[in-house]
Parts: structure tokens; C-alpha cells; sequence
């Protein structure tokens, strides 16, 4: 049967997919991103994985329905959802504009693929999500998009708006950035350029050698119900497919093809002069991957690495922000995001795709560097440096598809204790300057943080009340004194529920006849 | 140079000449002439009403807005648009009190008006959920962000004590009438929140007045630009819990508004009209000394209206 109309709707379904993955990701107006996300999310295979994982219902069946798709026709998902792929087949379809493509068969980097898959496996089974995180293709394509993309939109945004302003136009505001996390930055543009130049020298081969979603589809493809396969009979032996085929998994000239590494891409279709290239309901037995002695070793001495590392690295969370501080504010841990329900739940389930990042309007939301320790490279923290988090916002729980942050309505978020504030009062202006301030107060959203007559120094100080405060960070981001701040938010390493604020109960009567008081 | 700043200059860079060369004439602090007029009253003091109704009525004592707008002026109104919360929690300025001063400026013959606030959250939110924005717009004012540093220009604070220099919204440089329309409400750190202290929502830098003496700053810099007009929104106050609130129990209804060009003047009787005594804020009573304007009531016309 010919089947060349399934590469036109793979090249429609690839589009809609790489297209609004890409918009809730840039987009700069924050207006799109907490109604329209979960659709476009909700095939990516490791944030479903991750999110079914940690709460098991039908919106994270996502990966589910991936694994059902590989089992009948392979790994359609590689190049109609993951969007890292479709990035792929863009540069290799621009590419062959220019120089046309010919690709030739070559044999499967069978160990570096189990490396990789392994890798990501073992660090899923060891409770953290570090595997996934730096090798989850969704995750890297976001990244990509959050840290390179998105800065190249803001600025373009600001210099038009700059533009404008001279002419006296105000209609595009300028955004202020707040701030980009280095190290995120340079390994999203080492995974960009090792993309780029693989796929435009290799084809598929990071799909076949790096990504573990390809290879652990490649291996539900193995056993798949329907096969792409040559049929004997109508090959003529031109050998177009083979050249056409960017994942170089098939052998025309022995008639073979390596179906695991197939992403279904469905070009061989549409080369094939004769039907010779079709999918077959299985006709040939599965070949069966021995692992070697060679292999169990590794994984064996993997697992031993991995264990003592993660207990290493672990110790390290005690992290020192403003470094040069003679009165440095020390917290235990970082404050993970509302929603998260605890740093170990937000670390073994983030992926770090950063789509919070991308979403948080107050920005607050930042990738970390090693506050989480090392196995949590990346992933986001609530930076209060460069914001706090909105009071009656919700956004970053709506978007996170891997489960890392919980879906909870605005009167559940308001409860949320992410820490507590705690003042320093060797820091606080009211104490070392006795002049008024008030700005974390001010700040406050329930008045766990208020102005209280100290009567030692007859001023009003900072005063805490712990159980209605939700760890926000409001006050430690409006606090004025430099370069050490004078008020922080002590994280909850599981987050508590807060009390509702206290309600005063103000005198109404107004009598609106009476002559005024001046 | 820190990592925004380099940034920034990076993406400022493809700007080049084009845009700089305008800012050369944005220095026009002193082009305002319209002291010479003489006025009914130094202060106007009116409740009862609706915002609207209110201001109708007042600024009839002025003679009008067209004494303060002139044929073709650009007009910067500045209400306090500092919070992320509802009308009705009183933590901004009354959106229908802003909307009917566009109005007057429109039929006063404005070329154009502009509205801001350098917000203390998130912007976007503050501006939509205040109602201002809407309200603004419909009344045919441009909406301009505050919360970009790139419309701030560095400006010396002759009289400042501590506050010497800063930067300031280029808005309130370029136009020629200026408008302040605070809200009347309790505030943590100074007390109350009024005229003066508004006029933070026109600098960048509000951290360094905080760790500065924050009561000296409010008064430095209150001799920096006067606003042309001082239009107090007290018809729904924030007793407590200011300046952000916490819920609709920290507000009661005043029904009440005070204008007047004189700042010290307008937040001395606003005190007042609040319960408290002016000289004990002591932002009034340093901007008093100052000579900014007076907090002695007694000594000015005084228009009491009572609708």
C-alpha cells in the first residue's frame, strides 16, 4: 500500500507541535501560557512520565498513549511531538536546500545509547531527576528557547521600544531583564550547537546515540505491531530510500532496515519509485539484545557511582547567598517554587525545562546553578533578588508538565508556606540608622511582616508573625539595605500551610455632614 | 557593571545616534508659566459625592483646569497605581477620579495625557487590575509603563539634604503640566501615604531613599518639581494595614477629595481628614521647615465643600 500521505501529515502534525511549544515559551505578554500549555505538553514523554510518577490520573497519561503509538508504528513520536526532533528535521530540511541530503547506512551506536538510557534510568530509580534533566529532549528544546531564544525576543522588544520612545511612542514597553543564569546559558548552547552540527552532518544520530526517549522508544519499536520493511517484490534496488533516510537505519542494498532507530519520518515513502518501502504488520522476529558481561559490569559500577554521589552531593545544599556579607544570609535551602510540595518532590521530578522560567511574570522563578546540589543542576529556584512571587498568580503551577510543581486554585496557593521570613536586625536600617523604612512591610501581602513600635529604640521595627507568613520573598526583594539583606525567607524544606491573614475590624461610621477637621 | 546593565547596553546598542539625538530638548523642567494666574483658594477640601461629581465641583474653585492646562500642553498624570489589587481595597487611586481628570485636561485643550506609576508589583497586573489602565484608555490617555529604567533620566535635587540626585521618569521631564493624584491611606513605613510620598512612584531608586532616612528623602525630594496640581483621592481609605492592604476590612468610605497646589498643604489636611496630626509625620513637618509649602491651615484660603 502507498503510503507517501502519511509524511504530509506528519510534516502538519510536526508544525502545529514545534509551533506552540515555541509560542508558550517566548511568549513575552505572559497571556498564553497558563490557558493553552497543557495541550501541546501533554504527549512530551518524560514530563508526563515524571508527572504520572507523582500523581497518577488522566492528565498525565500523556506518555501512556507515546508508548501505545511506538508499539504499533514505532517512533512516530520522534518526529511529529518531540519538538526537539522536529528542530531536527527543520535544519536538515533547510540544509538540503542548499546541499541535498544524501544520507548511507551506518550501524547503530548500540552502547552509547544503553549508556545514555541507562544513565537516565538509574538516576530516575535513585530519586532524582538529574538523567532526565540534562538529557530529556523536551527539556533541552525549552531550555533552549528560555535561555537563547527568549532574550533574543526581549531585546528585539526593547530596542523597537526604545525606537519608538524617541518618537514620543509608548504602545511597546520595554521589558527589564532580570537577570540570566549562566550556566544555564552555556549548556543550552552546547546542546543547541551539538544539535545543530549533528543533524546537520549526521541527520537523526543525536535522536540515535544521546536521546534516551529515542532509544527507549527504539526499543518498544523493536517489538512493534506494524514494521516499516522492504517489500522484495517491488524493490527495485535504486537504493532512495537509504539516501533519503536522515536516521541512516536502512541497508537497501542487503534490504534490511534497523526499525529502532527509524523516527518515522516517512521520507522513504515519498522516494520510493516503486512501493518497494511500506509498512508491514511484523513479519520478521525481533532480534534480541544480549547484554554482555561487558555491560552488566558497567551498569553495576554505574549504580555504585551513582548512590555514592547522590549521598555526596546531597550535603552540599547549604548554600551562602551575597558572598562578601559580613552579616551573610545563610539559608539552609533554597525556596523551591509554590506548588513543589517539597524540595526532595520539586528535585526528583523537575526536568528543568524551564517553562516556569519562561512563564513567571515577576521572573522570581530563575534556573539554579548548584543551590539544589548537583543533581539539581538547573533546575528553577525562587530567586528573590530579581522579584517575588505574585500573590493572586498561579501561573507556574498551571504550566510545569512533569508534576514537579502541583496544580492548586489561587485560595490553596495563598496558604502555600514556601518559608518563613526572618529578620537580621544588624542589617535593618530601623536599628542600625534608627530611621523609619518599612519597605518589607510595605511590601507584604498578608502583614506577617508589620511595623511595630520597638519601644528600646521608639521606632517602628519589623515585626514577624510566622504562621500567616507564605515565604513570598516580597519583603526580602523590597528590602533597601545593600549589599546584605536585612530580611530573607527561610525555606520550608516541605512546605507548610499558612493561616489565613487576620482581619481587623475598622469603625464604618462616617458621618458624611460633619464639617471637616481643618 | 553588573549582568542587566550589561545587557541592556548590549541590546541598546543597535539603537545607535537615532535615538539619542532626541533627548537633546527632554531638559524642559522650567517651561511651565502658569503661576501668574491668580487663584480663588490655596486648598479645596469636598465630600459627599461620587469621585467624579467630586472633582466636577472642585476644581471649580480653581477656576477650572484651564488654569492649569493650556491649548496643546502634554499633560503626565501620576495616580498610584502601586499595587496588584481590586478598586475597591483602596490601595490605588480611584479609577473613576482618574478618568474624569483626563477628561478635564481633554476639554481643557491637552494635546496629550499621559498616565504611569513606577508600580511596586508586577506592573501589568497592577495597571489592569487597578482599573486605571481601562479607565485611562477609554478616557483617551496613553498608558506608559514605569517599570523600565530606561525611561529614567539622572536629575540633581538642588535643595535635597540626602536625596541629592536621582533619576526620574522622562515623562515628568518632557511634559508640560504635571498631575499628582495620590491615594489617602495608611502606610507602614511613613505613616501615611499622600501627596509626597506618591512622588516616589516617579523615581527609580526607591531602596536607596528607604536606607537613607526615608522621611528626609519624601521631603528633598518634594522640592525637586512640584506638581502643578495635588488632587488627594480619600473617598475610600485604607486605615491599616497599608500601604498594600490585606482585605476589604482595612477600608472605610470618606467620600472625600483635597486639592490644591500646595503638597505640604494638601497632605496636612488629608492628615487630618485621616485622624492624625501633621506634624507628627515627619515628612510634613521636615518639608514644612524646608519651606516646600505650608502645614499651617490657618493661613490659607480654604474652600469646604460639603455636597
Amino acid at each position: 500500500m502507498d503510503f507517501i500521505f502519511l509524511k504530509k501529515i506528519r510534516v502538519i502534525i510536526s508544525i502545529v507541535f514545534i509551533l506552540s511549544i515555541s509560542i508558550i515559551f517566548i511568549d513575552i505578554s505572559f497571556s498564553i501560557q497558563s490557558i493553552f500549555s497543557q495541550y501541546p505538553l501533554y504527549l512530551q514523554f518524560i514530563p508526563s512520565l515524571l508527572k504520572f510518577l507523582s500523581i497518577a490520573s488522566i492528565t498525565t497519561v500523556g506518555f501512556i498513549i507515546v508508548i501505545f503509538l511506538s508499539l504499533f508504528f514505532g517512533r512516530v513520536y520522534c518526529s511529529s511531538i518531540c519538538p526537539l526532533g522536529i528542530f531536527q528535521d527543520i535544519i536538515i530540511f533547510l540544509k538540503n536546500k542548499f546541499r541535498p541530503n544524501k544520507f548511507l547506512y551506518t550501524k547503530s551506536f548500540t552502547k552509547t545509547r544503553y549508556f545514555f538510557l541507562i544513565i537516565a534510568f538509574l538516576t530516575l530509580l535513585f530519586g532524582t531527576s538529574i538523567g532526565l534533566n540534562l538529557l530529556d529532549p523536551y527539556s533541552n528544546f525549552g531550555r533552549i528557547l528560555t535561555n537563547i531564544v527568549r532574550p533574543i525576543i526581549i531585546g528585539t522588544n526593547n530596542i523597537i521600544a526604545f525606537t519608538l520612545e524617541s518618537f514620543n511612542l509608548y504602545a511597546i514597553s520595554p521589558m527589564e531583564f532580570k537577570g540570566i543564569s549562566i550556566f544555564a546559558l552555556l549548556f543550552s548552547i552546547f546542546i543547541f550547537g551539538l544539535v545543530l552540527l549533528l543533524s546537520f552532518k549526521f541527520g537523526r544520530l543525536y535522536c540515535n546515540t544521546i536521546c534516551p526517549v529515542g532509544t527507549f522508544l527504539g526499543l518498544l519499536s523493536k517489538i512493534s505491531f506494524f514494521k516499516i520493511g522492504i517489500i522484495k517484490d517491488n524493490c527495485i534496488k535504486c537504493g532512495e530510500c537509504e539516501v533519503a533516510c536522515k536516521s541512516n537505519c536502512i541497508d537497501s542494498s542487503n534490504e534490511i532496515i534497523d526499525f529502532s532507530r527509524c523516527v518515522g519520518c516517512f521520507n522513504c515513502f515519498e522516494v520510493c519509485p516503486s512501493i518497494g518501502i511500506s509498512y508491514l504488520p511484523r513479519y520478521s522476529k525481533p532480534k534480541i539484545v544480549n547484554i554482555n558481561s561487558d555491560k552488566r559490569y558497567f551498569i553495576k559500577s554505574l549504580a555504585i557511582l551513582t548512590i555514592g554521589s547522590e549521598r555526596l552531593l546531597k550535603a552540599q545544599q547549604k548554600i551562602e547567598i551575597y558572598k562578601d556579607s559580613t552579616k551573610p544570609v545563610l539559608r539552609k535551602f533554597p525556596v523551591s517554587p509554590p506548588g513543589s510540595v517539597s524540595i526532595s518532590n520539586f528535585t526528583e521530578n523537575c526536568t528543568a525545562c524551564h517553562l516556569c522560567v519562561s512563564s513567571c511574570p515577576t521572573q522570581v522563578l530563575q534556573p539554579s546553578f548548584l543551590e539544589y546540589g548537583l543533581l539539581g543542576i538547573m533546575q528553577p529556584l525562587m530567586d528573590f533578588k530579581t522579584g517575588y512571587c505574585n500573590y493572586d498568580c498561579v501561573i507556574c503551577l498551571q504550566v510545569c508538565p512533569s508534576g514537579a510543581i502541583l496544580p492548586q486554585n489561587i485560595l490553596e496557593k495563598q496558604l502555600i508556606q514556601l518559608g518563613k521570613s526572618k529578620l537580621i536586625k544588624e542589617n535593618c536600617v530601623v536599628y542600625t540608622e534608627k530611621t523609619d523604612c518599612g519597605a518589607c512591610a510595605e511590601h507584604c501581602p498578608t502583614k506577617a511582616v508589620k511595623m511595630v513600635l520597638d519601644t528600646e529604640i521608639n521606632k517602628k521595627a519589623p515585626f514577624i508573625t510566622d504562621d500567616i507568613c507564605i515565604g513570598c520573598g516580597a519583603c526580602e526583594f523590597a528590602c533597601p539595605t545593600k549589599p546584605y539583606k536585612s530580611i530573607y525567607v527561610e525555606s520550608n524544606f516541605t512546605h507548610a500551610v499558612a493561616k489565613l491573614p487576620k482581619q481587623e475590624n475598622i469603625e464604618q461610621k462616617v458621618d458624611y455632614k460633619e464639617e471637616f477637621p481643618f | 557593571m553588573d549582568r542587566r546593565e550589561f545587557l541592556k547596553r548590549g541590546s541598546t546598542v543597535g539603537l545607535a545616534a537615532g535615538a539619542f539625538l532626541t533627548f537633546g530638548d527632554k531638559i524642559n523642567l522650567f517651561a511651565n508659566s502658569k503661576t501668574s494666574n491668580p487663584q480663588l483658594y490655596d486648598l479645596v477640601a469636598i465630600k459627599g459625592g461620587e469621585p467624579n461629581a467630586m472633582f466636577d465641583k472642585a476644581i471649580q474653585s480653581f477656576g477650572g483646569m484651564r488654569n492649569f492646562v493650556k491649548q496643546n500642553q502634554t499633560v503626565v498624570i501620576k495616580p498610584n497605581i502601586g499595587w496588584d489589587t481590586s478598586p475597591e481595597r483602596a490601595a490605588n487611586t480611584n479609577p473613576k477620579l482618574v478618568s474624569q481628570i483626563i477628561k478635564h485636561c481633554f476639554d481643557a485643550g491637552a494635546k496629550d495625557v499621559y498616565v504611569f506609576d513606577h508600580t511596586c508589583d508586577n506592573w501589568t497586573n497592577c495597571y489592569s487590575n487597578s482599573g486605571i489602565e481601562k479607565a485611562a484608555k477609554d478616557a483617551g490617555a496613553k498608558v506608559v509603563s514605569g517599570s523600565s529604567e530606561s525611561y529614567y533620566q539622572k536629575v540633581n535635587v538642588e535643595k535635597g539634604k540626602r536625596l541629592k540626585e536621582t533619576t526620574v521618569h522622562e515623562l515628568i521631564l518632557e511634559s508640560d503640566v504635571f498631575i499628582n493624584v495620590p491615594v489617602l491611606k495608611n502606610h507602614g513605613g511613613a505613616g501615611l501615604t499622600i501627596s509626597m510620598k506618591n512622588l516616589m512612584g516617579i523615581v527609580w531608586d526607591r531602596r536607596f531613599w528607604h536606607r537613607n532616612d526615608l522621611h528626609q528623602c519624601i521631603a528633598d525630594f518634594a522640592s525637586f518639581r512640584k506638581p502643578d496640581l495635588n488632587i488627594i483621592d480619600a473617598y475610600s481609605v485604607m486605615k491599616t494595614n497599608g500601604p498594600r492592604g490585606v482585605s476589604l476590612a482595612d477600608v472605610i468610605s470618606l467620600k472625600s477629595q483635597i486639592i490644591s497646589t500646595d503638597m505640604v498643604a494638601a497632605d496636612s489636611a488629608a492628615a487630618k481628614l485621616f485622624g492624625k496630626v501633621p506634624s507628627e509625620i515627619d515628612y510634613i513637618r521636615i518639608a514644612n521647615e524646608m519651606k516646600i509649602g505650608t502645614m499651617d491651615l490657618s493661613k490659607l484660603k480654604i474652600n469646604r465643600i460639603i455636597l
